[in-house]
C-alpha cells in the first residue's frame, strides 16, 4: 500500500439478487486494483465481500426473490486499514444467530460466514441509519 | 441474464466427467446441482473437473459436500480432478469441513 492510496473510498449499489453477485465481485476487483491492494490478498477480500453480499440475498431477503431493493457496498481505505461496509433494507439481522457451523457438523451451509471470519480481522453489525436497516462492517489491517 | 458458468459432460463406461468453466456462485449453484445430482442418482462415478473454474465460493463447496454425501448414499463416489489454483485456495480454507 503506497501513501497516495490513503483515505480512498468507493461505493456502488446493486439489486439484491443472486444475479448481482458477479457484479459485486467485478466492482470489488476494480476497487482493489485501484487501491493497489496486494494481488494475493485481493481475491480473498473479493471472496469475503461476495459471501457477505450473498448473506444479504439469502438471509436478510429470505423469501423475497423478486425484491427491487438495492444494497450498497462501500470499500474504504484509511491509513493501513481497509473497511468494507454493506447497507441493506432487509430483515434485521439477529446478531446472536450469525455464526458458522460447528466443525463436527458436516452439513453444508454457514461456510460463507466462516470464510469471512477467516479472511477479515473484524465483523461488526452496526445499527443502520435511515433508510438502512442493516449495516455490516468488515475490517482488515493491511501490511505495509 | 448472462451466467458466469458453462459446462460439458463426457461419459466413459461408468464414469461421468463434468467439466465446469467460469465462476461457481450462488447464482449458478442450482444449475450445477441439476447437472451433477442426476448422474450420482444414476449410480455413476462422477469426476468434477475444475481446471477452468476461476472462482468458487461457499455455494460451490456446499455442492461438493452435498455431492459426496449423495454419492455415499448411492454407493458411488465423486472425485475432484485438476483443481484450479483459485479453487484450491478456497478448498484449503474449507478443508476442516470436508
Amino acid at each position: 500500500m503506497s501513501l497516495e492510496n490513503f483515505n480512498q473510498s468507493e461505493k456502488k449499489d446493486f439489486l439484491v439478487s443472486s444475479a448481482s453477485l458477479k457484479d459485486v465481485r467485478a466492482f470489488s476487483r476494480d476497487v482493489f486494483e485501484k487501491f493497489k491492494i496486494d494481488e494475493e490478498l485481493r481475491e480473498e477480500l473479493v471472496l469475503a465481500i461476495a459471501e457477505a453480499a450473498q448473506n444479504i440475498v439469502k438471509h436478510a431477503y429470505k423469501d423475497m426473490p423478486d425484491t427491487q431493493d438495492k444494497m450498497v457496498v462501500r470499500i474504504s481505505c484509511s491509513d493501513d486499514v481497509l473497511e468494507i461496509s454493506f447497507f441493506d433494507k432487509g430483515k434485521p439481522v439477529e446478531k446472536n444467530k450469525v455464526k458458522h457451523r460447528a466443525i463436527d457438523d458436516i452439513k453444508p451451509g454457514g461456510l460463507g460466514t466462516f470464510f469471512i471470519q477467516q479472511i477479515m480481522d473484524s465483523i461488526n453489525f452496526e445499527p443502520g441509519k435511515e433508510p438502512w436497516i442493516n449495516n455490516l462492517v468488515l475490517t482488515k489491517k493491511l501490511k505495509n | 441474464m448472462l451466467k458466469t458458468m458453462k459446462y460439458k459432460v463426457t461419459d466413459n463406461e461408468n464414469v461421468s466427467t463434468v467439466f465446469l468453466t467460469g465462476e461457481i456462485d450462488m447464482d449458478v449453484a442450482d444449475e450445477v446441482r441439476e447437472i451433477v445430482f442426476p448422474l450420482i442418482d444414476a449410480g455413476k462415478e462422477v469426476h468434477l473437473n475444475l481446471k477452468d473454474v476461476l472462482y468458487m465460493d461457499s455455494s460451490g463447496i456446499s455442492i461438493i459436500i452435498e455431492s459426496n454425501q449423495r454419492a455415499r448414499e448411492k454407493n458411488t463416489k465423486v472425485e475432484l480432478k485438476e483443481v484450479s489454483q483459485p479453487v484450491e485456495k478456497v478448498l484449503a480454507m474449507a478443508r476442516k469441513f470436508l
